[in-house]
């Protein structure tokens, strides 16, 4: 007998449970708002440009040391940070005045003082981004998760109803600010890497989100009669063996990415494990009991009748 | 829905042997690629640099910097066709290149006209349609013209400053015998340089950020010493430091610059220390040699990038052609100055505005835990699979595999480069792409407790899945169109991953693994389901 997740005609009251997963959502929300603008986000210097170096040495050294050692080139405050394992270090220095050759020099001098004090140091990866390239690089991630959101609207508006437009863009600004909540409580660092990822989280969300919708349509559309809490509750039970089975499959394959993938990546996708986890809380317990409160009626829904038929059929 | 007409079924096995037989070379080793014939497909799937090592450098020329260069170029323009004009040279006074504009005064206030008319004649548009690039009118003052470059002629400078800088830079790189390197311009002032698998990136970034531009000028020894200690260099000249310290006063006018170097090499002085010699084309040969006879005895200044690096004295005319420039070298920057001239000076200043090195070792490190994430991906969801859905995830954890060298195939073909963010977008896809089997699996499972049969719970499950399918997909499709254009580099990879990925998991995922199941049923004919 094959495994089941979610045993079969489960009933969970998750309307019941709406003002409960309202007021946490909205606490989250604000928690993770106030989080960002109290404590910021440990920018990359993808958005405040500047010199990243990733270096690696042959023995763990001593942090305090080596900052003392990189602060003693003279070349402006540094910042260091173990990065995966304790013997590669993440160095950064704001951008020097002046030209590139301005960059070579402070990555030179660096370079020269670490060679002479530390044996069979590396440096494995180095990095530098102007200010002006940082502000455009802000401006179309701000470009591109603002888009992402109104065609999501869009589509959802087209394909199923205002009201559904509206309950999965409010669960998903409550996902995307979590997320940034959570970059501000670790300050783990957020460079575009994390934008796409937060773009992939909009995307699988929406997936759970737009898979629960459909359904709700169609028992809108089936049981006519029905009171409206009972149908979401049906729809989100019925759709819940999947919700989980998906969540879990896409959990497996990021888990294994996260612990044994490499560490340039582990921010990227310790955002989208925490985006799927968000994302499947939000469209069971937020978007659907949302629906409710904007005052969807059966009736809205038999509209579309039409419109849907005409993509009944793919593959 | 579960019947399949045989071209059917043929066009989805060679649609997927297609891309099997794309994805192969990335299977085979180099010695046996080189013997694949041609025609077949042979490209491997390029790596991004944060894969396979090495530097990315954007490079951004100010426009102002073009502009001055244009109305440089203009000046000595306007010099030349006066000095040549009909009827004997007019002369010129108060020429200023302030407030992006050249003006001067024709001292013959008589032959202002003539002036005007072959400067209009000089910088009338080429081509049809082309609109004028100078603006040529006359001044407040009597005998005063003003050149004024209209904004076309300002695009069509930095266009054609970049396109050439792109030229030279290809040079410069070419020279230190790097592999494969992509040049792009990107946007109007703006080239974009990825040089993989580099062993020295400082050398490449001293290569890209010097202009090279090489002078020839002659000293001009009868400045004013007190005028020249107050900054003030007498009219025609210019006051430029030298490389040693302290500072020299030359002609404004060059004798003969680095355009017309035919080859440079280092050599050695006669002191033994690294120097570079070079040799002037014919005219650039002939018009040194008349210089240097003119001015025998005189000092000249070697200047490079506006820095006089020496200032030899003419001991007698040079006529070979050829000369040497020597400045304290070591061999290696000795070596890169040779480069550099070789190559020609860029049109314009370029900085780095972007720097993106990576290690191989680094990038190594990526692939190697990049694949095996991937591969214990690939097992957990497999076996999830296969305990959930029995046959039914067999089925899902084929179409899965199709669904991976599809990707592959595709991405070879078309020649998308795989970052390490598009290998996470590929472990993200194996783990999404099995979603529409779960969506149609769980929604049999319903049908069959609703008591329907074998065959018509399979038609529902599928029937009813798509339509969740085809929202779902079309929206992430929507998100990582989005993502391509927004993004740069590395994230351009993610997204190109996931949208081939979504295209190709609607595939194999509904329409493979529907065509199995049809398979199954029609030759087993089943009496229950066990999913």
């Amino acid at each position: 007998m094959p495994l089941k997740l979610v045993p079969d005609n489960t009933n969970i009251g998750f309307v019941k449970l709406r003002f409960i997963a309202f007021a946490l959502t909205l606490l989250l929300t604000i928690g993770a708002a106030g989080l960002l603008a109290v404590r910021g986000l440990n920018l990359g210097v993808d958005f405040v440009g500047g010199l990243t170096m990733q270096v690696e040495f042959a023995q763990a050294p001593a942090i305090d040391t080596l900052r003392e050692r990189v602060d003693r080139v003279g070349v402006g405050d540094s910042a260091l940070q173990e990065f995966g394992n304790d013997r590669t270090i993440l160095i950064r220095l704001p951008l020097p005045e002046g030209d590139q050759s301005a960059v070579q020099r402070v990555v030179g001098k660096v370079r020269t003082a670490l060679e002479k004090d530390y044996q069979g140091v590396k440096f494995a990866r180095v990095e530098s981004v102007s200010g002006k390239v940082s502000d455009e690089l802000i401006k179309d991630g701000l470009w591109a998760v603002g888009l992402s959101m109104l065609f999501v609207a869009l589509f959802t508006w087209f394909r199923f109803e205002w009201y559904f437009g509206v309950s999965t863009v409010v669960a998903l600004v409550h996902d995307v600010v979590v997320t940034l909540g959570f970059f501000s409580l670790t300050q783990l660092e957020f460079d575009l890497n994390i934008v796409a990822a937060v773009l992939t989280i909009i995307g699988y969300s929406l997936n759970d989100k737009v898979v629960i919708d459909d359904r709700v349509r169609e028992n809108l559309r089936k049981y006519r009669q029905m009171d409206i809490k009972q149908i979401i509750d049906l729809s989100v039970n019925e759709t819940l063996p999947r919700t989980v089975m998906t969540s879990v499959t896409l959990l497996a394959a990021l888990v294994a990415l996260l612990i044994l993938g490499p560490e340039v990546i582990f921010g990227f996708t310790a955002a989208m494990v925490l985006g799927i986890v968000v994302g499947t809380y939000s469209s069971i317990f937020v978007s659907s009991s949302l629906l409710i409160s904007l005052g969807v009626k059966p009736r809205a829904a038999a509209v579309e009748d039409k419109r849907a038929a005409g993509a009944e059929r793919i593959g | 829905m579960l019947d399949f007409p045989k071209w059917k079924i043929w066009s989805i096995w060679l649609t997927i042997g297609l891309c099997a037989l794309l994805a192969l070379p990335n299977a085979l080793p180099p010695s046996m690629l080189a013997s694949i014939p041609d025609g077949l497909p042979k490209s491997q799937l390029p790596l991004g640099l944060d894969l396979r090592g090495g530097s990315h450098l954007m490079l951004e020329a100010l426009p102002t910097d073009v502009e001055k260069a244009k109305l440089e170029s203009l000046e000595e323009t306007v010099r030349g066709e006066l000095r040549a004009a009909e009827g004997g040279a007019i002369g010129i006074s108060d020429l200023s290149l302030a407030g992006n504009r050249l003006s001067f005064s024709v001292t013959e206030l008589a032959r202002t006209d003539q002036a005007v008319q072959i400067l209009n004649k000089v910088t009338a548009p080429l081509g049809l349609g082309a609109s004028r690039e100078v603006e040529v009118a006359r001044g407040s003052v009597p005998g005063q013209i003003v050149l004024t470059p209209t904004q076309a002629g300002i695009n069509a400078a930095v266009d054609s400053a970049m396109a050439q800088a792109v030229e030279v830079i290809r040079k410069r790189i070419d020279e230190l015998g790097t592999r494969e390197p992509t040049i792009v311009r990107q946007g109007a002032t703006r080239i974009v340089v990825q040089v993989p698998g580099l062993q020295d990136p400082e050398a490449l970034k001293a290569l890209l950020g010097k202009t090279a531009k090489l002078e020839f000028k002659l000293a001009d020894v009868t400045a004013d010493q007190v005028e020249v200690s107050q900054g003030r260099a007498p009219p025609g000249s210019q006051i430029l430091p030298v490389q040693d310290g302290g500072t020299m006063v030359v002609k404004r006018r060059a004798i003969i610059s680095g355009d017309q170097l035919v080859d440079a090499q280092v050599s050695t002085d006669q002191n033994g220390a690294p120097a570079v010699s070079f040799r002037f084309d014919s005219t650039g040969g002939r018009r040194f040699a008349q210089a240097t006879t003119e001015n025998v005895g005189k000092p000249f200044a070697i200047i490079l990038d506006g820095v006089v690096i020496s200032a030899p004295n003419i001991n007698e005319p040079i006529l070979g052609g050829s000369g040497i420039i020597m400045g304290n070298y070591t061999v290696q920057s000795a070596n890169e100055l040779a480069i550099l001239l070789r190559s020609g000076k860029l049109p314009v200043e370029l900085k780095v505005v972007e720097e993106r090195t990576v290690g191989p070792d680094l990038g190594a490190d990526s692939i190697r835990a990049g694949a095996i994430a991937s591969i214990v991906a690939v097992l957990a969801v497999a076996l999830l699979m296969v305990v959930t859905y029995g046959r039914f995830g067999v089925y899902a954890v084929v179409a899965l595999f199709f669904n991976v060298i599809m990707i592959l195939g595709i991405m070879s073909a078309a020649g998308f480069t795989l970052t390490l963010p598009g290998i996470a977008g590929m472990v993200l896809t194996i783990g999404a792409a099995v979603d529409a089997n779960v969506l149609i699996n769980e929604r049999i499972r319903e049908e069959q407790r609703k008591g329907r049969g074998v065959v018509a719970s399979i038609e529902t499950g599928f029937k009813e899945a798509s339509r969740t399918i085809w929202d779902a997909n079309s929206l992430n499709i929507i998100v990582a169109i989005i993502m391509f254009a927004f993004g740069s580099g590395p994230i351009k990879g993610f997204a190109v991953v996931l949208s081939i990925g979504i295209a190709t998991s609607v595939f194999t995922a509904v329409t493979l693994v529907r065509l199995m199941v049809s398979r199954w049923v029609a030759s087993s004919r089943p009496q229950s389901l066990s999913i």
